[in-house]
């Protein structure tokens, strides 16, 4: 079977999004069975009809498979980083598409906030060569190494500051049309300008919020998601690569390359061009990401990337509204997996006062040194 | 007396005590495939470009080139506390490998892309020795 004949034969059937902000006493289980169950009800479906389970950030499937009774034919767990979350989705569309299983529950919790999760400092384990090798000079953090790609690309391209902040103030304009999300007091430029530094040149407006929340999919193949509660979501496209051999410092490229050979496959899965985006998900761990996703996937050529945002071009009512729900700088940190559900509610029409109108196609693209994309369409051709 | 060093320290195991051992002496080494000369930061035991396990610790020149730098304001050590906001810079050596570090005896405005450092020792404890930077242009 070739990669366009796999195009529109899976479906997201159901989804589940729990409150999002401080959630203390919830496990990340128990966010996921809500947000497992929430979506199972979206699709019409019981616990009873899951036969493929994939969970992330979850710390165990066992644990998890006793807690919610199930014994799912096909199995898997991812850990809990952000680029899993394409590269799940990718995982159990195939093994539908295989016939591993029928309905695939993918299920991720994240008790962040509330467990006091850090992302520098001693527990981090940013990079393959262990960040502690680091600490000595006090680097550390997954920011710090995004501020340095960012301070890379504004040398070498003149992006500014100012560009970032373009971003943070369209996903926040988003936000405040999202009653889910945690973020809704608007913020302006200046806002973002005069937010304090976290490590320079990102200031804390650059910055993902860190939060408590599950999310859940329920993928099964297009012809059963027909019948089901919803209409049918279909996968039209995915692919992915990876920028792992030097992982200890940030790319010379900012992930151009694998994004490049992604966008191709994608595409080309698809049968689809940019053009026929009506919304784009980019995951925004960091703003800088959001500019480097542009340039590699090629919404605009490299090094352009900020003065394409500062043309608005991201903002609902501009050519690509982008992280329509808020994104992670200002919805949830979610970990692409929200903004993979957001793709889903605008391709249904279930968005509300921030509904992309008559959205036919959304890209999902997700830059880190696991780069995937996931192309959604209303339609199954 | 000096006061107790309150940064954290490395850990040295058995692969990474070359690089560590040379710090003491003022002496920048890293680890290169005798294989297929492939120069590389972390001391795995296998060549990652062509897999030997025969590995040699090549003297560098200790000059590069600030490839980034980032200005930490967030304290995520206590033992950096007092001198934030601090620099961490990303040197590549001019024998082309990539590492982190700081600049000393610098205003971090000066702290830029582009600019040409040399190594210098920083004996922080009496076993410790760190590879810093300063800026030769």
């Amino acid at each position: 079977m070739t990669r366009r004949e796999l195009s529109g034969v899976v479906a997201v059937a159901g989804v589940g999004t729990t409150k999002f902000g401080r959630l203390p006493g919830y496990s990340a289980e128990d966010l996921g069975i809500e947000a497992m169950d929430l979506a199972l009800a979206d699709a019409g479906l019981g616990r009873g009809d899951v036969d493929g389970l994939i969970v992330s950030r979850i710390p165990d499937y066992q644990q998890f498979c006793e807690m919610t009774g199930l014994d799912p034919r096909y199995v898997q767990i991812t850990p809990g980083q952000g680029r899993m979350s394409g590269s799940s989705i990718q995982m159990a569309a195939l093994a539908i598409a295989a016939g591993q299983c029928d309905v695939c529950a993918l299920v991720y919790g994240n008790n962040g906030r509330s467990a006091g999760s850090k992302y520098g400092g001693e527990a981090d384990r940013y990079g393959g060569a262990g960040g502690s090798v680091w600490f000595p000079y006090g680097m550390t953090s997954p920011g710090a190494a995004h501020a340095m790609q960012f301070e890379r690309h504004a040398h070498l391209y003149g992006t500014t500051s100012l560009h970032l902040a373009e971003i943070a103030v369209a996903f926040r304009n988003h936000a405040v049309l999202n009653p889910d999300a945690v973020m809704r007091q608007p913020i302006t430029v200046e806002d973002h300008q005069n937010s304090r530094f976290i490590a320079e040149p990102l200031h804390l407006f650059d910055y993902c919020l860190i939060n408590d929340g599950g999310v859940a999919l329920i993928l099964t193949s297009a012809e059963r998601a027909r019948d089901m509660a919803k209409p049918p979501v279909y996968i039209r496209g995915f692919a992915q690569a990876s920028a792992l051999a030097d992982v200890y410092v940030p790319p010379e490229d900012f992930w151009r390359d694998p994004m490049r050979r992604v966008a191709e496959e994608v595409y080309a899965m698809a049968g689809v061009t940019r053009d026929d985006m009506s919304a784009l998900m980019i995951y925004d761990n960091f703003t800088p990401t959001v500019l480097f996703s542009l340039e590699g996937f090629g919404f605009c050529k490299p090094g352009e990337s900020g003065p394409f945002v500062a043309e608005g071009q991201l903002r609902l009512g501009g050519r690509f509204p982008t992280n329509t729900s808020g994104g992670h700088l200002s919805d949830s940190y979610m970990q692409g997996w929200a903004l993979n559900v957001e793709a889903v509610r605008q391709l249904r029409g279930e968005c509300g006062d921030r509904q992309v109108k008559d959205a036919s196609h959304v890209q999902f693209m997700l830059g880190s040194p696991i780069v995937s994309s996931i192309i959604y369409g209303k339609d199954p051709r | 007396m000096s006061v107790a060093y309150r940064k954290p320290l490395p850990v040295v195991d058995s692969r990474n005590r070359p690089y560590w051992e040379a710090l003491r002496r003022h002496e920048l080494r890293l680890p290169r495939c005798a294989a297929c000369g492939t120069l590389r930061f972390a001391p795995f035991r296998h060549c990652p470009a062509c897999g030997s396990e025969d590995t040699e610790w090549p003297q560098l020149s200790g000059r590069g080139t600030i490839w980034s730098r980032a200005i930490f304001h967030q304290v995520y050590f206590e033992g950096f506390r007092d001198e934030a906001p601090y620099n961490v810079v990303l040197v590549q050596l001019d024998e082309g490998v990539k590492l982190y570090s700081n600049i000393v005896g610098a205003d971090n405005a000066e702290i830029r892309i582009g600019r040409r450092v040399e190594a210098c020792f920083d004996d922080v404890t009496p076993e410790v020795t760190l590879l810093k930077f300063r800026l030769v242009d």
